[in-house]
């Protein structure tokens, strides 16, 4: 019997003033599942993403969340319902240090397993650099923070923006070893991913959009190559 | 096959222009035809139509908000009565020269109050409005804290009676008026109106598009600092007597001014024009409220800042897409 | 030269309260980049509600404070999210226009209200109570009181800003506003309490400046002057910065009245515009 989508999302049409960004997508994310969104620039991904997280007007019963119509709510009350974003390129608080970053992310004060413990847990490297300035910290090093940061509000969903933007394929691969740990320790995600190997590694479903649709959906497992780069590219 | 022609005139500016033009010519012949009190009034009109217009152009369209233009009304005033009362220079002689001299003054002005931006350029530029008033107060030969008037003999070189007084003082403001609208009307039509446009639209692509924003910003300011000198000298020249709080009052020459300037409309050239309209209708219905005028001034103007940003000129403009001026482009297609 | 030093030490007592008019600027503008016109007339309002506590209470004006502070921090939360907080955006120029109306408005109203008399806080006997530090230069103990008290406040706010929860939600929400809305802060709510915070500070030190100098519905846009001189002095880039500023624009004045007191607040506005010429980011700040 399957359970109720964690996130669905109906239909969402979004517009930039004049300019239409997303015109009616569709997607259902259920507990516990890692979904990415793959696609080339301009699709749509952190439009989709910022309009979960409530930065992007929508109507209410576009999103759904845990059963509950959450689309065009403000972004403070979104994240105190359990959804928290990742956002692109790291958005750290400049003047903030690294351990004043997470700190700032339990604000929220959302009853949970994650503290700043855990998060020195998982990211031993952050550890060494609590009071370092955040905008001293390493590309790499300012993913963890930007991740650590989204899961002190202790989400039950998190919504990652381009985790690889602007970091060697190393630094890559580790962070989203990170994030297959965050998801065992109950944490459902909604990747959105240029990086298309390493989208298909980590997600159990995956979704590919261009121009403000969905092209195509599947299982990560049997979603060939050719139809991938068929919907990527819109031929 | 049809193309397109840009004009930047259309039957109703041009309607317009030849109702403006007929209309000035009109007010310069009011000697033949309005009282003294008239006179008196519409100086005062032109007067502060001019302000307003002067500071709708430095801060509506070069974004250069400034509280601090009361230094030139007060340096414009205080230079005609030491030139005419000290150096015997005839009156009107003085107010073109009071304007050059506030230009080259306004120079070093700016250069240091262009080091703030935004909100502490308008608190800077109050600070060097402070400067002056203070200054003035300390200058004994011109009257000091109490001010002076003007001597009898300067005030007859305009005219030998009152009447020729008002009308001499009258047709100077409103040579000045329209000077200053000719002025502001040329530059918004040239290549630097359309480099102010992008300045106020987004000042960072307006420097990448090559548009050289501090030069055209000092200009923006230099004239504005002339025409307010000049303004000033007649206005005090109307009144004959000086003293440093009327001189740099900052209610008289700034609140109201902004008031009348964001109420009517900033940002365009009809707007100051008629909300200094609206204002003196009613001006005496205000009078009688002691400082509860300004108070109500104030909370109108607020209201449509929050409302109606672009005010009563702004409303009616976009309802209606009404050009009085040619200042904009039209296009049409032209007939081959 | 005694006197020379006297002045000089007066003038550090006065400047912790110049300081503590320029902390409640840059606070707001730190926080939201507002620069509040009306900023000078709320620190005369804090005076004339002090006035009418001391009153029709009959209290003490050093103990009304436990009444005017909070009162203030009222008004001003209640300004920014009833009038401020619409006009922030991009364009600078609505929060400008809309505080100047206000400062306009406020010093009306009181106008109205109180009428354009002198009016001062009498704090009794403290007011001459004085310390000797040799044999010429003795020190009020109420302007020690008001340098100790510029002093405390400043170190409160280095504490509140990076020690606390609070703090760190004013730091973020300056930084970035738009993420800090994902941190579950509401940021209407922030820019209110910063502006409650900024109020409070100008309310202390609009009381003890009412209690040394005259006042009355004019004087708002003098104490704005004066508040934006020490940060311009002292450079935005710290509080301790902007104590410095004030004390020194303090110095200024009381060394040029001590000369002549007409020459007292021009001096201030003198050595403004000398650092505004030299050192535009301040005498204690780093170039952004």
């Amino acid at each position: 019997m399957p359970d109720a989508p964690l996130l669905r999302v109906s239909a969402l049409k979004t517009y930039y003033g004049d300019f239409q960004a997303l015109y009616g997508v569709d997607i259902a994310v259920a507990r516990g599942q890692i979904v990415a969104i793959i696609g080339a620039n301009g699709a749509g991904k952190s439009t989709l993403l910022n309009a979960i997280a409530g930065l992007n007007a929508a109507p209410p019963s576009a999103i759904t969340f845990d059963g509950a119509d959450i689309g065009g709510e403000a972004p403070y009350s979104i994240v105190r319902r359990g959804l928290a974003l990742v956002p692109e390129g790291r958005r750290l608080f400049a003047s903030l240090t690294a351990e004043e970053n997470l700190l700032i992310g339990a604000h929220v004060k959302r009853a949970g397993a994650w503290t700043l413990q855990k998060i020195y847990q998982i990211f031993p490297a952050l550890s060494e650099r609590r009071d370092t300035p955040s905008r001293s910290l390493s590309g790499g090093q300012q993913q963890m923070v930007a991740i650590g940061r989204a899961l002190m509000s202790n989400p039950v969903l998190l919504l990652c923006d381009e985790l690889s933007l602007g970091l060697a394929p190393i630094v890559v691969k580790e962070i989203y070893a990170h994030i297959r740990t965050i998801a065992a320790n109950g944490v459902s995600a909604v990747i959105v991913e240029q990086d298309i190997q390493q989208a298909l590694r980590v997600a159990d479903y995956v979704y590919c959009m261009i121009e403000g649709r969905i092209a195509l959906e599947g299982p990560a497992k049997s979603l060939s190559r050719e139809a991938i780069a068929a919907a990527y590219f819109g031929v | 096959m049809a193309g397109l022609s840009v004009r930047r005139s259309s039957p109703t500016t041009r309607l317009a222009t030849g109702g403006a033009v007929l209309l000035a010519l009109l007010l310069s012949s009011a000697a033949f035809w309005a009282s003294d009190n008239g006179l008196r009034l519409m100086t005062d009109m032109f007067l502060y139509i001019a302000l307003a217009c002067l500071w709708n152009f430095l801060a509506g369209y070069a974004g250069l908000v400034s509280v601090g233009q009361q230094a030139y009304v007060g340096l414009g005033g205080y230079g005609l009565f030491a030139l005419a009362a000290k150096a015997g220079v005839p009156v009107l002689y003085a107010v073109p020269l009071l304007g050059v001299a506030a230009a080259l003054l306004s120079i070093p002005f700016a250069k240091l109050l262009f080091r703030l931006r935004g909100a502490y350029f308008a608190i800077g530029s109050w600070v060097l409005a402070e400067v002056l008033h203070l200054a003035a107060t300390l200058v004994v030969p011109l009257g000091g804290g109490s001010g002076m008037s003007l001597p009898v003999r300067a005030a007859q070189a305009l005219g030998r009676t009152p009447h020729d007084r008002f009308v001499a003082t009258y047709l100077t403001s409103l040579a000045l008026l329209l000077a200053i609208l000719a002025m502001i009307f040329v530059v918004l039509r040239s290549r630097m109106g359309l480099a102010l446009t992008a300045i106020r639209d987004n000042e960072g692509a307006a420097r990448s598009s090559g548009v050289n924003v501090d030069q055209v910003k000092l200009i923006i300011y230099v004239a504005a600092a002339c025409g307010t000198a000049m303004v000033g000298a007649l206005i005090f020249l109307q009144r004959l007597r000086i003293s440093p709080d009327a001189g740099f009052s900052v209610n008289d020459w700034t609140a109201l001014v902004i008031f009348m300037v964001v109420i009517g409309g900033i940002g365009t050239f009809e707007g100051p024009i008629l909300g200094t309209l609206v204002y003196f209708l009613l001006r005496e219905t205000l009078a009688n409220l002691g400082p509860f005028y300004l108070i109500i001034l104030g909370a109108v103007a607020i209201a449509v800042m929050l409302i109606e940003p672009r005010g009563i000129w702004g409303f009616v403009r976009s309802r209606s897409s009404l050009q009085l001026l040619p200042l904009s482009f039209f296009v049409s297609k032209s007939k081959n | 030269m005694e006197n020379l030093a006297n002045a000089i030490v007066q003038g550090v007592m006065v400047g912790g309260l110049y300081a503590m008019f320029a902390v409640g600027l840059a606070l707001t503008f730190g926080v939201m980049r507002l620069v509040n016109i009306a900023h000078g007339d709320l620190i005369v309002l804090s005076a004339y509600v002090a006035l009418i506590t001391t009153q029709t209470l009959d209290l003490n004006p050093l103990v009304a404070l436990i009444i005017v502070i909070p009162i203030m921090a009222l008004v001003g939360y209640v300004l920014q999210r009833g009038l401020f907080n619409r006009t922030m955006g991009t364009d600078l120029m609505p929060p400008l226009l809309v505080s100047f109306g206000l400062s306009v408005i406020i010093q009306n109203g009181l106008l109205f209200l109180f009428s354009a008399d002198n009016k001062r806080l009498q704090a009794g006997a403290i007011e001459v109570a004085s310390l000797r530090l040799t044999d010429a230069i003795s020190i009020g103990v109420l302007p020690l009181l008001q340098l100790t008290l510029a002093i405390l406040v400043i170190m409160g706010l280095q504490l509140l800003l990076y020690r606390t929860a609070i703090g760190r939600a004013f730091r973020a929400v300056s930084d970035d506003p738009q993420i800090a809305q994902l941190m579950g802060l509401n940021n209407r709510h922030v820019f209110g309490l910063a502006m409650a915070l900024s109020l409070a500070i100008v309310a202390l030190a609009g009381v003890l400046l009412a209690i040394r100098a005259n006042f009355d519905p004019a004087t708002g846009p003098t104490r704005l002057i004066f508040g934006f001189e020490a940060v311009i002095i002292g450079g935005l880039t710290s509080f301790w910065g902007t104590l410095a500023g004030g004390i020194i624009l303090g110095i200024v004045q009381s060394v040029a009245s001590s000369f002549d007191p007409g020459w007292q607040i021009l001096a201030g506005h003198i050595a403004f515009l000398a650092v505004l010429a030299v050192r535009p980011h301040g005498l204690f700040g780093r170039e952004t």
